[in-house]
């Protein structure tokens, strides 16, 4: 064929959207190729990355174990920084679970058909996200057989929680998130289950399958009452998403500490948040494409524009509220403000200290590896070329990984190792516990993760089928070769 | 064995989720009321084509958010106010303080708004429920990868076997088989 189209075809490419399965698959293509994935036989990939990762999981555990039956004071806690690893780790995990809720509820209302295909893996990294945050408050109580404390039960000592307690609204708020993740990501599975049910040669995959598909049969009248159901939990885990990020915030925001006490805490830790959880998303999914090629169907190169687009977005807004937190210590003149931002975080030996006289901060590396990971390293994704190359967006997104946990290392340590009285001044260093703990917590999160793939499915399958264009009700039939790939979409 | 088994109803398939949404209108306007058609996915407009109205899921949601929301003002409360009054930050438990008692207020509202989106998906559809007359039928495991199956029920007051099976034919229903319990 020649160069020359004509401009009624250039106008059609313009409004043509790219097809969000590639390739003209269809639904059974779909439904073999996702399902093959858990009915495969293991590949020696996956023995070889859960050995390793569920030894880091038994090591982060034992630490675990380690530390309950010792005392908190085998981590490097001490006055002034009570609070370093524990929160960090805690805050850090937490934040990478709001991508999956923002993938499942908000894109869902905001009718991103591309979240199909995404949605179920990042609610699974949601859930094992969660239950990672979760060990760390849990543990740096101290002494965790009185965790039960926390909760408000009628007792023969009559004392009740302090309801007007952030760290009591951290209870609730991440009780809640994990509990209705629970039930969106299940009821999401529901169909899927049912497909993977009927497609199953075992009589136990029969068996388990079929009990957690609860005899789902796809009829039109559970469809509907199913819809509604999955719209009501969308539009509840919006606000929800919003508001465990602003809750753990509070934990900071509603203390008087200078470095903390920011009232622009709220949004500015949900944009982390979800910064923070898409850059796992594409850590995780990235891999995932390589060993299991048929998901490049799926998860196109346009999905990952996507999630770099948002990544730019939501990083672009951290630094802002970085910025901005700069700014009002400025504009504060509160000598306790100004002190944190500029002495304890921004002063870096070489412009600082060098060229203005002001005295390098013990942190000043933290706070610069963050600025650099978390603001500065998102820029390239303004390139389209950029977003397009996998190993730059790998790259990247591994820079904002360690971007968001330093930001939550800045943001506590920073604030607490030079307070008021500067006597009482003093580093914070790690032991060997914590580091493990930490490093176990990845070792966790994966495993769970490599579970999860081996025997659930991690596409939404029906979701799936539904962008498929011969899925619309209204689908003209197959036009000819030549022009099917200009029609496609157009009903949409 | 199949003819001494009660008989459930008739089923056919079809070959795309536009034929089954115009059979489905075929079947509304021929006056039908117990049957159903049965989908890989959600097929966008079918409430429509079949005759259903919007599904009042969100009714006893809505009850369930309210009870959620009252929970959490008795839970605060009442301990607060009554059992064991503390001061905190100076601030007694009065009306200016009721803002800080919200979050928690929020986030039972929201526990129990998806509890009770869960529990009514499950009165609704009557699930679960894993034995239906449906699954004897061989072809009907397609439902779920991309079979589309269009169900009258015997119980039907206009469902006879020749007529339907004429009426089946006639909106282009393929495999057409009765399905016994």
């Amino acid at each position: 064929m020649s160069n020359a189209t004509t401009l009624y075809e250039q106008q059609k490419a313009a409004v043509t959207r790219v097809p969000l399965v590639a390739n003209r698959r269809n639904a059974p293509w779909i439904t073999q190729n996702i399902s093959s994935i858990v009915e495969g036989g293991t590949p020696i990939w996956w023995w070889i990355a859960i050995s390793f990762t569920s030894t880091l999981a038994l090591i982060g555990l034992c630490c675990i174990v380690y530390q309950i039956s010792t005392g908190v004071g085998v981590w490097g806690e001490n006055h002034p920084v009570g609070w370093a690893w524990d929160i960090t780790n805690f805050v850090f995990w937490i934040g990478i679970g709001h991508a999956g809720t923002l993938i499942s509820a908000i894109l869902f209302l905001t009718r991103q058909r591309w979240r199909t295909s995404i949605n179920r893996a990042s609610e699974a990294m949601t859930l094992f996200a969660v239950i990672c945050a979760g060990i760390f408050p849990g543990i740096h109580v101290g002494r965790i057989w009185m965790a039960w404390f926390l909760a408000p039960v009628p007792t023969s000592n009559a004392i009740w929680p302090n309801f007007r307690s952030p760290l009591l609204w951290d209870v609730f708020a991440v009780g809640t998130y994990f509990t209705v993740s629970v039930l969106f990501w299940y009821v999401g599975m529901v169909p899927d289950l049912a497909t993977l049910r009927d497609r199953a040669k075992s009589k136990v995959a029969q068996y388990l399958y079929g009990f957690f598909a609860l005899g789902w049969r796809g009829a039109n009248r559970h469809w509907r009452h199913y819809e509604m159901a999955y719209l009501i939990l969308a539009g509840i885990s919006t606000p929800l998403v919003l508001s465990v990020h602003s809750v753990v915030s509070f934990d900071f925001a509603t203390s008087i500490l200078p470095g903390w006490h920011a009232t622009i805490f709220p949004p500015y830790f949900v944009a982390g948040a979800i910064f923070g959880g898409f850059a796992m998303v594409l850590t995780i999914l990235l891999p995932a494409r390589i060993f299991y090629p048929q998901l490049k169907d799926v998860i196109t190169p346009q999905h990952i524009d996507k999630m770099c687009k948002i990544i730019l977005l939501t990083g672009s807004i951290v630094g802002y509220a970085y910025a901005m937190e700069f700014f009002i210590a400025w504009y504060s003149a509160n000598p306790g403000e100004i002190w944190v931002f500029l002495r304890n975080r921004v002063a870096d030996p070489f412009i600082c200290e060098r060229l203005l006289g002001i005295p390098r901060a013990p942190y000043w590396w933290a706070y610069w590896s963050m600025i650099s990971c978390n603001v500065i390293a998102p820029q390239v994704f303004w390139w389209k070329k950029n977003r397009y190359n996998l190993w730059v967006v790998f790259l990247i997104v591994n820079l904002v990984n360690a971007g968001m946990w330093f930001e939550r290392f800045v943001i506590i340590v920073t604030s607490l190792h030079r307070d008021f009285l500067p006597s009482s001044w003093g580093m914070f260093h790690p032991s060997w516990v914590e580091r493990f703990t930490f490093f176990g917590t990845f070792g966790i999160f994966l495993t769970l993760f490599l579970l999860f793939m081996r025997f659930l499915p991690m596409v939404a399958m029906s979701e799936v089928k539904i962008v498929l264009p011969e899925s619309d009700p209204h689908h003209a039939p197959e036009p000819p070769a030549e022009t099917a790939s200009a029609t496609e979409e157009v009903h949409h | 064995m199949a003819e001494y088994r009660k008989l459930y109803g008739m089923a056919a398939e079809f070959s795309s989720a536009a034929e089954l949404y115009h059979a489905a209108e075929k079947i509304r306007d021929a006056g039908f009321r117990r049957w159903d058609v049965h989908s890989p996915f959600p097929i966008h407009g079918m409430d429509q084509a079949m005759g259903l109205g919007k599904s009042w899921l969100s009714g006893p949601v809505f009850i369930g958010g309210l009870v959620g929301l009252l929970t959490a003002v008795a839970l605060e409360f009442i301990p607060s106010s009554f059992l064991y009054p503390m001061i905190v930050h100076g601030k007694p438990t009065d009306f200016m303080t009721v803002p800080a008692f919200f979050p928690i207020m929020f986030e039972l509202t929201v526990l129990f708004t998806a509890f009770t989106t869960v529990a009514a998906l499950c009165f609704f559809t009557w699930l679960p429920k894993w034995y239906h007359p449906l699954f004897n039928w061989d072809r009907f495991a397609q439902v779920t990868d991309n079979g589309f199956f269009l169900v009258i029920e015997a119980r039907d007051p206009k469902f006879s076997e020749a007529r339907t099976r004429r009426l089946m034919e006639e909106i282009g229903g393929a495999h057409i088989s009765l399905v016994h319990d």
